[in-house]
């Protein structure tokens, strides 16, 4: 089956700043592709390319094998956005924002009702389906922002950090939602800050930096391969244990008051041996996670 | 190589106006009432308060009451702030505080179409407020018909040359007060100076002629001259003007909403 987003050698610059410096990718039909990545990164500027919003200043982009941008409109026509910002009409009620949307989609006005009601029992907003929308909460605006890039039966969903800003139980069901999508097959192509929502939802991620593509891959291999299996960090480590890590032929990273010492195979022994001998106290050992492996690759200096 | 799709309108841009209309009729009620209003007080101070001290006024060899005077600017008058608001300050608010537009491009939509069903719609709200203006107006007996009828497809035309001026400025301002420029040097000099509450020939001859380039002193010879139930070959100068005038504007506003929307 043809790839739904071929990217080859993708660049855009504004100006002299390169937003996205040569960066190739694709996403497979049905599954969730992530791009993670700081502030700056470049994210929002690649996503943007990909739905026609901005002009690629290089490179071939092909989505449901349709150049790009020359093609934007039948592109646009089977995919579905939700930005960054929740631009509903706040002087619309719920249901008339799904249903003017659906009209740009030249939706005839049975069917856009009809879709508009799925849509909202779907996201549990049909409770307020009369609400204008800027009085919705934060979370139920952003499920009506979902809902409405949904309303054109999208064979992709491409999201913008779909659950920043949100509260934790908004944010559950957010996912809930996104991942009943990916169950009917829906291709989704998203961008996050959060490594929980990156592990949870997708089947494959790259992270970017500075415009470029750092590593690409399975969360699960990515982990495995940039960060181990097991994690050992301690709070203002002691001079000797430093000294006898340094001894020890092992991968770690010392911040000063934190040591992390990332183990590939079980961490274990190790562990015992440091906690019995070193500290009885701020030591621990957990799972490697994500976000180990997009700290590692990233650095820890604030992006701002 | 910058990769640009080739400038596409369609018919399209009837969604944007519809959008816009579906937010409109949210509020329609308090839409209606300035253009129901306005003439009322206008006719009251002018037609009451001052009249009295102006007494009648030479119109193309005619003694007329001053209140038949300005009736019809007042008419032109609206149809130029209809278009003009509704296209800086309502366009910026959806553009900028609102993302309309951003959540637009994310449909089948075109930046040109966006923008072209934007001036479409503030044209459209110089029609309805030209529409209730004159049946309060021709409850005092002021507009002559049919000929005053033609003062509805003129309000259409006026509307897309003032809202296309109004898109342009949206185009290239980047604060939202900055609207106070254009207004303070090109809408209130208008509103003074376009033969609107004096003849333009009380004027000395070199701010005559600066006023003859003024869009709106067109649109008020065009409005008075239609209330009067006067039709003349010099209306057609004033329709070329707006014609050339829209032609000039509307593809500068859109290029100037591509460059600021595209990025």
């Amino acid at each position: 089956m043809k790839n739904v987003i071929e990217a080859k050698h993708l660049r855009k610059i504004f100006g002299d700043f390169v937003a996205v410096d040569d960066i190739s990718f694709e996403v497979l039909p049905g599954e969730c592709f992530g791009i993670l990545g700081p502030n700056g990164a470049g994210k929002t500027s690649t996503i943007r390319m990909l739905y026609g919003f901005s002009p690629m200043t290089g490179g071939i982009l092909k989505v449901f094998g349709l150049p790009m941008p020359g093609c934007f409109r039948a592109v646009k026509a089977r995919t579905g956005v939700c930005q960054q910002e929740n631009n509903l009409d706040p002087d619309l009620t719920v249901i008339q924002n799904l249903e003017v949307f659906a009209r740009y989609f030249d939706i005839p006005k049975a069917p856009a009702r009809e879709k508009a009601e799925n849509l909202l029992k779907f996201m549990a907003l049909d409770h307020r389906r009369e609400a204008k929308a800027i009085e919705l909460s934060g979370g139920m605006k952003r499920r009506l922002v979902l809902a409405r890039a949904l309303i054109n039966e999208p064979e992709l969903l491409i999201l913008d950090e779909p659950t920043t800003g949100l509260d934790p139980q908004s944010r559950h069901q957010v996912w809930d939602r996104l991942e009943a999508l990916r169950g009917k097959g829906l291709s989704i192509l998203l961008t996050t800050h959060y490594m929980d929502e990156a592990s949870r939802l997708c089947d494959r991620l790259m992270i970017m930096d500075h415009g470029r593509v750092l590593v690409q891959g399975r969360p699960v291999d990515l982990i495995r391969k940039y960060a181990g299996h097991d994690i050992i960090e301690i709070v203002e480590p002691a001079d000797v244990l430093k000294a006898h890590v340094r001894t020890q032929n092992l991968e770690y990273e010392d911040l000063g008051h934190r040591l992390i010492i990332y183990i590939h195979e079980s961490g274990d022994r190790l562990y015992h041996e440091i906690s019995d001998r070193y500290c009885t106290e701020g030591c621990i050992m957990r799972m490697a996670t994500l976000e180990d492996v997009f700290l590692r690759l990233t650095g820890r200096e604030l992006r701002e | 190589m910058t990769q640009m799709p080739s400038v596409q309108i369609s018919r399209r841009f009837f969604r944007v106006w519809q959008r816009n209309f579906s937010v409109y009729r949210q509020n329609w009620k308090i839409s209606f009432i300035p253009p129901l209003l306005e003439p009322l007080f206008y006719l009251l101070a002018f037609g009451v308060g001052l009249s009295a001290l102006v007494g009648d006024i030479q119109y193309k060899g005619n003694e007329i009451s001053y209140v038949r005077f300005i009736a019809p600017a007042l008419i032109a008058i609206n149809i130029m702030y209809n278009a003009f608001f509704e296209n800086t300050y309502g366009s910026f608010v959806r553009m900028y505080y609102q993302k309309t537009f951003d959540a637009m491009m994310a449909t089948p939509l075109s930046v040109e179409e966006i923008i072209t069903g934007e001036i479409i719609w503030g044209a459209t709200k110089s029609v309805i407020a030209t529409a209730i203006m004159m049946a309060v107006i021709s409850l005092f007996g002021l507009i002559r018909y049919p000929q005053g009828l033609l003062i509805i497809p003129l309000a259409l035309l006026g509307g897309i040359a003032f809202g296309s001026v109004g898109m342009f400025i949206t185009g290239i301002t980047t604060h939202i007060e900055l609207f106070n420029l254009p207004i303070f040097l090109f809408i209130t000099p208008m509103f003074l100076f376009s033969g609107t509450f004096f003849p333009i020939e009380n004027l000395p001859l070199w701010a005559q002629h600066l006023a003859d380039f003024l869009p709106l002193t067109h649109l008020v010879n065009l409005t008075r001259s239609l209330s009067s139930g006067l039709l003349e070959a010099s209306m057609l100068w004033a329709l070329g003007y707006f014609l050339v005038f829209c032609i000039i504007f509307f593809p500068l506003a859109v290029h100037r909403m591509h460059r600021r929307l595209i990025k």
